[in-house]
């Protein structure tokens, strides 16, 4: 899907919610649900952060690392992939406090979130670090640069593009993993949905707009993701005619 | 690699101390012998080619050289200091010699720069970008001497037009004439080019040669060359080596091994390329 038909399907989704908000039953709830969808969109982006962060440290410090770090890594990969991302924030909120530690639902949301998404990452990250030729790990040895100067000036520049679709898709999967932190005291946009259908009781009209609003938020980062993946792809071969 | 004992490169009899020494380098790989017992010496500013089948272990040499290939036996030598190995401790003097370190491969390292078939240029910079990130990163000149050495160097290789380009946006030879200048912007003092114009059109690989022929006339670099561009190596090589089931099978200066090759497969191998050819 290129960047047009992507940027059409943004306009036309949000042209959807506009329709379906006009109408006189739905139009109520807006106020209450957008106030939910933006606590949504602050968990899904510093989530994101976190998950990028902890996916190139934990990718990076698993192919390169020395044994402890190494080790490490592959604890933190296989366990936040391993385990429900539900029961881990269960876990970082009810069983932490047994335990001295107590964080904010926020923090908490984030935290485990970004976490459980960056396990993930970290595989994308050595799989497009892997993906990069030979020949230039070679070139980069043969200019005398070391193994962390070819890391960080030759390989991860031209990783990074090979990353951004896959990414794309984590980032999407991090933003409907959202809905869980209801179950932890958050008021995001899927506690709001269920609050007000608990107490007006008008399910098709609530649920309509929230699945209109994941479907824009989802749609702005494909967007996001494009112009991205376009940009960089731009920087990496000039004039490349492919 | 095992601890080793190997003589330091003297002066042979022309007083000349060998730029490169291979000594009695083997390579495997696996059960496969690569490399069997190499012996070698290339002396400062002499142009080697080496042929051979492929198969015979001749880009193996190179890729020793330059450190891409570990080997299994024996001990190289780049500018009387062992590359592959160094002294060992409290064995200053007793020629003693153990696995090198990493800081001690770079360090000689520095001396040998390589081209390679497929270029190997970083996709993501442009071809000035290209000849100064090492200079810049690995040698710490400052960006205005590396831009300067860079582009003067671009320009020897007739590119001085392109410095902004990227690699997409050349052609295979331009692409080749680019890597040549990134790896002599390190100042080396030995230069590789494996199979240099076999990627390249037939069109583009006068251009290459006539560069690779340049460097030979202009600067006293020590260069060897794995090359199939027989015509070239003919006119251009002060001594040609066919490699042949990981040896050398025979040596000799280009009229003789050319002109009168006194080994069976030498013969062999040179109607069967000039058939082809």
């Amino acid at each position: 899907m290129g960047v047009r038909q992507t940027t059409i399907l943004v306009i036309l989704s949000f042209v959807a919610g506009l329709v379906v908000a006009s109408f006189a039953g739905f139009r109520e709830f807006i106020p209450g649900l957008l106030e939910g969808a933006w606590v949504t969109v602050r968990i899904t982006v510093q989530g994101c952060l976190l998950a990028v962060v902890m996916a190139v440290i934990a990718g990076i410090a698993k192919m390169y690392g020395p044994w402890p770090l190494r080790w490490l890594a592959v604890c933190y990969i296989e366990v936040f992939r391993g385990t429900s991302a539900l029961v881990q924030l269960f876990w970082l909120f009810f069983v932490l406090p047994h335990f001295g530690v107590f964080l904010e639902p926020m923090t908490v949301a984030v935290v485990g979130l970004g976490l459980n998404v960056g396990a993930y990452g970290a595989e994308v990250v050595r799989g497009a670090i892997q993906a990069v030729p030979r020949g230039q790990w070679e070139a980069s040895t043969a200019l005398n640069l070391t193994r962390m100067q070819a890391l960080r000036r030759i390989i991860l520049p031209q990783a990074l593009v090979a990353m951004i679709p896959p990414w794309g898709n984590l980032f999407i999967e991090l933003l409907k993993s959202t809905a869980i932190v209801s179950l932890i005291t958050i008021g995001d946009l899927a506690f709001r949905a269920q609050q007000m259908n608990q107490t007006t009781l008008k399910t098709v009209q609530i649920f309509s707009i929230v699945l209109v609003m994941y479907l824009a938020i989802s749609m702005v980062i494909t967007l996001l993701m494009r112009l991205l993946e376009r940009r960089a792809a731009a920087g990496l071969s000039r004039g490349r005619v492919s | 690699m095992e601890a080793s004992t190997s003589e330091r490169p003297a002066a042979a009899e022309g007083g000349v101390a060998p730029m490169v020494r291979f000594d009695r380098v083997t390579k495997r790989y696996g059960a496969l012998t690569v490399l069997d017992d190499l012996q070698l010496d290339i002396a400062a500013g002499e142009k080697v080619a080496i042929i051979g089948p492929s198969g015979s272990g001749k880009t193996t040499v190179l890729r020793m050289l330059m450190t891409l290939e570990r080997i299994d036996g024996g001990v190289i030598w780049v500018d009387g200091e062992p590359m592959t190995h160094m002294p060992g401790p409290g064995a200053a003097g007793s020629g003693s010699l153990v696995p090198a370190s990493q800081r001690h491969l770079r360090q000689v390292r520095g001396k040998v720069g390589m081209v390679f078939q497929h270029f190997n240029l970083f996709p993501h910079m442009s071809a000035l970008k290209n000849c100064m990130e090492a200079p810049v990163t690995v040698l710490g000149l400052s960006r205005k001497e590396a831009r300067e050495r860079g582009a003067e160097l671009l320009s020897m290789v007739g590119l001085g037009d392109k410095l902004d380009h990227f690699p997409g946006q050349l052609s295979g030879g331009q692409q080749q004439r680019v890597a040549i200048a990134r790896a002599l912007a390190m100042r080396p003092k030995v230069m590789l080019f494996d199979e240099v114009t076999s990627a390249l059109d037939p069109e583009l690989v006068g251009e290459v040669l006539t560069v690779i022929r340049k460097l030979g006339a202009e600067h006293d670099l020590t260069m060897i060359m794995v090359t199939h561009q027989m015509g070239f190596a003919k006119e251009f090589a002060d001594r040609v080596c066919f490699f042949y089931q990981g040896r050398i099978a025979e040596t000799g200066a280009p009229a003789e091994l050319f002109g009168n090759p006194e080994n069976e497969r030498t013969r062999q191998f040179l109607s069967a390329v000039l058939e082809a050819g």
